[in-house]
């Protein structure tokens, strides 16, 4: 793989652009791989890096159905904090918004990282108690945030009004460091460099069945041809359940869809991610400058990737009310994913019911801003059976009580 | 928008008139059972890629709750039904075979 740098860029201005190499290969499936990633979104990904980069395990692939990030990898809005609630939450976001600050560089891949500050609005008495009990529960965990006043929230937000007629903004839980990257390129970043370790992505793969010997994984079969493999990886969010269902064993996950949208582009006007949970709404200015957009997950199961509409109505209303200079611009685009939701709103990074497979899914609506630090706990879940990141994420949890309540902190999740 | 047929008023009534209420046909275990039966009562689910059985109640409308068939693929909705019943009725299920789907 040759480097990415300003000298290449001169050189390669001076050359025609003849000299870029594509960004990653596309071989042929093997027969065996030592552990196979099903799903190249950015958790899938990030999983097969880890494994390469901490652990020396190499001989990987990462199947993927469709085009790589074109699951919700490709189709959120970006938002990364770690302002969650419980610990074993702040311990892997903080994990992953670390690893975010240097991503580009580890990668050599510019993802556009911006730490440009997240707002959570507190618009209810609440939500005032709630984003507070955040604050000190984020302090004790050494995750830096800050419950802000109104006064600090206009000064950080011209836009916003705060005295909407239904709901007034009361306060917000500030965290600095939180902000956005670009989806596309954190999942081509990772891809690169997965594959100048030598692993393969495989494109247009679909796996259509779990292979297992008296209770152990031995491959996958694929619209590509059987592959065998001694480790499985899943981690296919919205199709988690469909995999499970494969390898035999069931999951406590619902899928359904959420969807975002972007206005037109226009000049800059907001320089920080404001999150508005009572009424499902936030709200960030790309580097385009359009305006993205989204609100809270529909209620029913769905994998069409398409929501419905009066979820968009809502949140709108809701945005026009708190931001009224949006009322008047027009929405370019709107599209939907399959998020997997579990009933504590926290993720699953576990072994299986089967040997050898382990999943990693139930990120739900929230799993960009955690790409870097799940793929860094399930490397190590897989390599060594147990990662005192991942650990209290286990199926168990669910058996044992031990819950990881996050929809207690806030109903939408992003 | 999803259109659903409440059975108990007839309203064909839109999705917003709607509250969904998830997974039908759940077999309920109490204090007593195995941990098994109560974990998957409690938090394992079908989430199927195909015909989904789910309960939704006329939120807006009746009141009521009632069942749906409907197809998490395609949208398709293959009839709704009594929310006094422990498994989708005959005319229901085939209804669903006639369209070629599978229904676990
Ligand atoms: C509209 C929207 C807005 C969001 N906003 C935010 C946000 O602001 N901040 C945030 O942190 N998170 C957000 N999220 C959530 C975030 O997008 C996801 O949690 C995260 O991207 C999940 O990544 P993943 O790699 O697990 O899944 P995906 O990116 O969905 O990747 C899974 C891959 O598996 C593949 N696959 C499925 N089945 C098979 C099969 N049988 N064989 C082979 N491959 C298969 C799929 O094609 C897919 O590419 C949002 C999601 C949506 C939909
Ligand atoms: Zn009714």
């Amino acid at each position: 793989m040759k480097r990415y740098s300003a000298f290449a860029i001169a050189r390669e201005a001076l050359r025609n652009h003849t000299g870029w190499d594509r960004a990653w290969a596309s071989p042929e499936p093997k027969k065996r791989y030592d552990v196979i990633i099903v799903g190249a979104g950015g958790h899938g990904l990030a999983t097969a890096y880890y494994l390469g980069k901490n652990f020396g395990i190499t001989n990987v692939a990462v199947l993927e159905k469709g085009w790589l990030g074109g699951g919700n990898t490709g189709r959120n809005t970006t938002i990364i904090r770690s302002n969650y609630l419980q610990d074993p939450s702040a311990a892997i976001y903080e994990k992953s918004r670390s690893l975010y600050e240097t991503l580009s560089q580890d990668l050599n891949y510019n993802i556009m990282f911006s730490p440009r500050g997240v707002i959570m609005l507190a618009q209810t008495e609440h939500e005032v108690r709630g984003y507070k009990r955040t604050a000190h529960a984020n302090a004790l965990q050494g995750v830096k945030t800050e419950y802000i006043t109104p006064k600090r929230v206009k000064e950080l937000v011209p836009i916003i009004a705060l005295d909407g007629p239904r709901y007034p903004v009361l306060g917000g839980l500030w965290q600095a460091r939180g902000g956005t990257a670009r989806h596309d390129a954190v999942a081509w970043g990772y891809a690169r460099a997965c594959s100048a370790m030598g692993m393969d992505i495989i494109q247009r793969c679909e796996v259509t069945g779990v292979t297992r010997d008296g209770g152990k994984v031995t491959g996958v079969t694929t619209t590509r041809g059987d592959i065998g493999c001694d480790k499985l990886g899943i981690v296919v969010a919205g199709h988690s359940g469909h995999l499970a269902d494969m390898a035999g064993f069931r999951l406590p996950i619902e899928s359904v869809a959420l969807q975002a949208l972007v206005s037109e582009p226009i000049k800059p006007c907001m320089d920080v991610v404001v999150m508005a949970n009572t009424v499902h709404g936030y709200m960030s200015q790309s580097d385009k400058g359009e305006m993205v957009i989204g609100g809270g997950a529909d209620g029913y199961n769905n994998y069409t990737q398409r929501g419905s509409f009066h979820h968009i109505e809502e949140t709108v209303r809701a945005l026009i009310e708190t931001f009224p200079m949006i009322s008047r611009l027009k929405m370019l685009r709107q599209w939907g994913g399959i998020v997997d939701m579990t009933g504590d709103r926290s993720p699953i990074l576990s072994k299986t019911p089967v040997d050898g497979v382990f999943i990693n899914c139930g990120w739900g609506t929230g799993g960009f801003k955690a790409i870097p630090g799940s793929g860094w706990a399930m490397a190590e879940l897989m390599a060594k059976g147990t990662s005192p990141l991942a650990d209290a994420f286990s199926l168990g949890r669910f058996r044992e009580g031990r819950f990881i309540d996050e929809s207690v902190a806030a109903g939408v999740a992003h | 928008m999803l259109i659903l047929t409440c059975p108990c008023c007839g309203v064909a009534a839109d999705e917003t008139e709607l509250a969904p209420g998830g997974e039908a046909h759940l077999k309920r275990f109490g204090p007593g059972s195995s941990e098994d039966a109560f974990e998957g009562y409690l938090f394992l689910r079908q989430n199927p890629r195909g015909v989904h059985f789910e309960r939704w109640r006329h939120a807006y409308g009746c009141g009521k709750w009632f069942h749906a068939a409907r197809s998490t693929t395609t949208m398709e909705v293959f009839g709704t039904y009594s929310a006094q019943v422990t498994e989708p009725p005959p005319e229901i299920t085939a209804k669903i075979a006639a369209a070629g789907k599978p229904t676990a």
